[in-house]
């Protein structure tokens, strides 16, 4: 069996002393993503060959002393909603089938530019709607503390390949939690940026106003460097945002003397959280004033309403964003004589059924009769979430919370029942309605599996709460447990 | 109450270009009517003077310079297509029989 890939911070360490090469690192995840599959189900596809000729091209600036950053040389691997040309991009989704991308997102672009290897594509719920990745048509990825759990989701096939050793760096996507309730379930960090930090070009869309690429590492200081690679403003993307991103990685300082914690006070009730996730996270937040942090309570009145207001909007916007898999430009076509029975007969064939369901609810709600009373109410809810963050931030600096009411489920658990689904994102939609950034970190065990700490910050500061992160991290070991080796 | 039954699904389903068999609208239905009886709790709030958020940052369509730039060649952008003639994308006949 091969041996699992170190952190981010090991593996560049190791290139440095010339005690391995990029070649051989690419070598080792490629053969551990393939012993991993049958377990795991993480990837999608890999591209072994364009990998190995960058990672001979890396390891050629390595000896010439021409490293282009951090990340040279090191192999990550990509959601499969994120475009790279040349490559399969199928969503999870059937209508996909045979999609092959001409053109490069901007985060490819620059982790390209960066030097870092795109080695693997990973599984996550069909169109990234799911917070299992169970709803794919390449079947569930499985949590690698537990194959009969889910990773999370939707990007859960990052977190699982990141969590087995398989890479030490992801991309996944985050429209309601999807990078950080899989970070949670599966014992990494995972950051979703302020809403547009990092272009959206070429993420293939699901709510356009909520979505946003971000790293998955096991720690914060490797989510910081993967961020720094892909952030800042793209002319591409009208919705990113003007303002450089200034690195993240040299505001790890590991001093958070003063900083002020808040502690929303609706979040820290008994009430639908597993007691012993409650209990980690207390002890995280005591860690983090040991460490010398404040803590205060705040209140975020309107946050009972934010899973309701996030599938209202959340569904609108992908009725809409999906209108475009109509079986003529690309994908899944079925055979048929007229016009609108092609497009009927594609997208009935080709969606699944979570996606046909939020397309279903998305239409209805912007529908004639009901935009008024569901989707403008739910955006008017949107501005009563975002002014309590306004407020709660006046008097604090980061905002802690459960990342998920409950450690990972069984695969299977919730799949029958859509919304109580939706409820494992209770913690997280909160900071996409919001556009805030947010870290999850591991921060204790519960019953063997990992639990989540989510460290909210201001807009634009994805620099703070990693720098807690990164602070409280100095000072545990939950982040460098892995998941048992299969026997 | 119900809020949303089968007769309903099919209607939006048509809009939304899906179609659905019966026992399918039936479930879709079902599943529509929790989440829709679930969401009823915004109804509670008081937004009468509470302007709707559509966007978190952009407060203006930003403008670039009319420039010619590269873009994706013809032949790329339909290399994907399940048909094709030249550089357009075949569909079947538009105009033939009675559209709704």
């Amino acid at each position: 069996m091969t041996a699992p890939l170190g952190t981010l911070t090991e593996l560049r360490e190791a290139l440095d002393a010339g005690g391995v090469s990029s070649a051989e690192l690419v070598e080792q995840a490629l053969a551990r993503g393939e012993a991993q599959q049958r377990r795991l189900g993480a990837l999608v596809g890999t591209r072994a060959e364009a990998a190995r000729e960058a990672a001979a091209a890396a390891d050629a600036r390595r000896a010439r002393g021409e490293l282009r950053s951090p990340l040279d040389g090191i192999p990550v691997a990509l959601k499969d909603n994120i475009s790279q040309a040349g490559a399969e991009v199928s969503c999870g989704s059937r209508i996909l089938a045979g999609y092959v991308a001409p053109f490069d997102a901007t985060v490819v672009e620059r982790l390209d530019a960066a030097g870092a290897v795109v080695v693997a594509r990973t599984n996550l719920d069909e169109f990234a709607m799911g917070s299992s990745t169970e709803h794919s048509a390449h079947g569930p990825t499985r949590n690698p503390w537990d194959p009969e759990r889910s990773p999370g989701g939707s990007s859960g096939g990052s977190a699982a390949a990141v969590a087995a050793g398989i890479v030490p760096l992801a991309l996944g996507s985050d429209t309601g939690g999807s990078i950080r309730q899989p970070a949670a379930f599966t014992g990494i960090t995972g950051l979703k940026p302020t809403y547009g930090r990092v272009s959206r070009y070429g993420l293939v869309a699901y709510a356009s106003s909520l979505d946003q690429i971000g790293p998955l590492a096991h720690g914060a200081a490797d989510c910081a460097a993967l961020l720094d690679a892909i952030a800042g403003p793209d002319p591409r993307d009208s919705t990113s945002l003007p303002t450089p991103a200034p690195p993240t990685l040299p505001e790890l300082t590991g001093d958070v003397s003063g900083l002020v914690i808040g502690l929303p006070r609706e979040y820290f009730v008994e009430e639908g959280v597993d007691p012993e996730v409650l209990a980690a996270v207390r002890e995280a937040v005591a860690e983090c004033e040991r460490a010398g942090a404040k803590v205060r309570e705040v209140s975020l009145p309107h946050a009972r309403y934010a899973i309701a207001t996030y599938y209202l909007i959340a569904t609108a916007e992908a009725s809409s964003n999906l209108s475009r898999f109509d079986g003529v430009r690309y994908g899944h076509r079925a055979e048929c004589d007229g016009l609108t029975e092609l497009y009927e007969r594609t997208r009935s064939e080709g969606f699944g059924a979570e996606v046909k369901r939020r397309i279903l609810l998305g239409t209805f709600v912007l529908s004639a009769g009901y935009y008024d009373a569901y989707y403008r109410k739910a955006q008017q809810a949107r501005t009563l979430l975002r002014a309590d963050f306004d407020a709660a931030f006046a008097g604090c600096d980061v905002i802690a919370t459960p990342t998920a009411p409950e450690t990972a489920f069984r695969i299977g658990e919730k799949s029958s029942d859509p919304l109580r689904m939706y409820l494992s994102d209770v913690y997280t939609v909160s900071a996409n309605l919001a556009g805030l950034p947010g870290v999850s970190l591991p921060c204790g065990f519960a019953g063997g599996l990992p639990v989540g700490l989510q460290l909210l910050g201001r807009t634009l500061d994805e620099a703070t709460p990693l720098r807690l992160a990164d602070a409280y991290q100095r000072r545990t070991e939950h982040h460098r447990r892995r998941p048992p080796e299969a026997t | 109450m119900s809020r949303i039954g089968p007769g309903e699904v099919e209607r939006i389903a048509k809009l939304a270009r899906l179609r659905l068999e019966p026992a399918e609208a039936a479930a879709m239905a079902a599943d529509l009517d929790a989440v829709l009886d679930y969401v009823e709790q915004l109804a509670e709030l008081d937004t009468r003077e509470v302007a709707p958020t559509s966007h978190v940052t952009a407060l203006a369509t930003p403008l670039r310079e009319d420039r010619v730039a590269a873009s994706l060649a013809p032949e790329v952008a339909v290399a994907n297509a399940p048909a094709a003639e030249g550089s357009a994308f075949e569909v079947p006949p538009v105009l033939e029989g009675v559209e709704e």
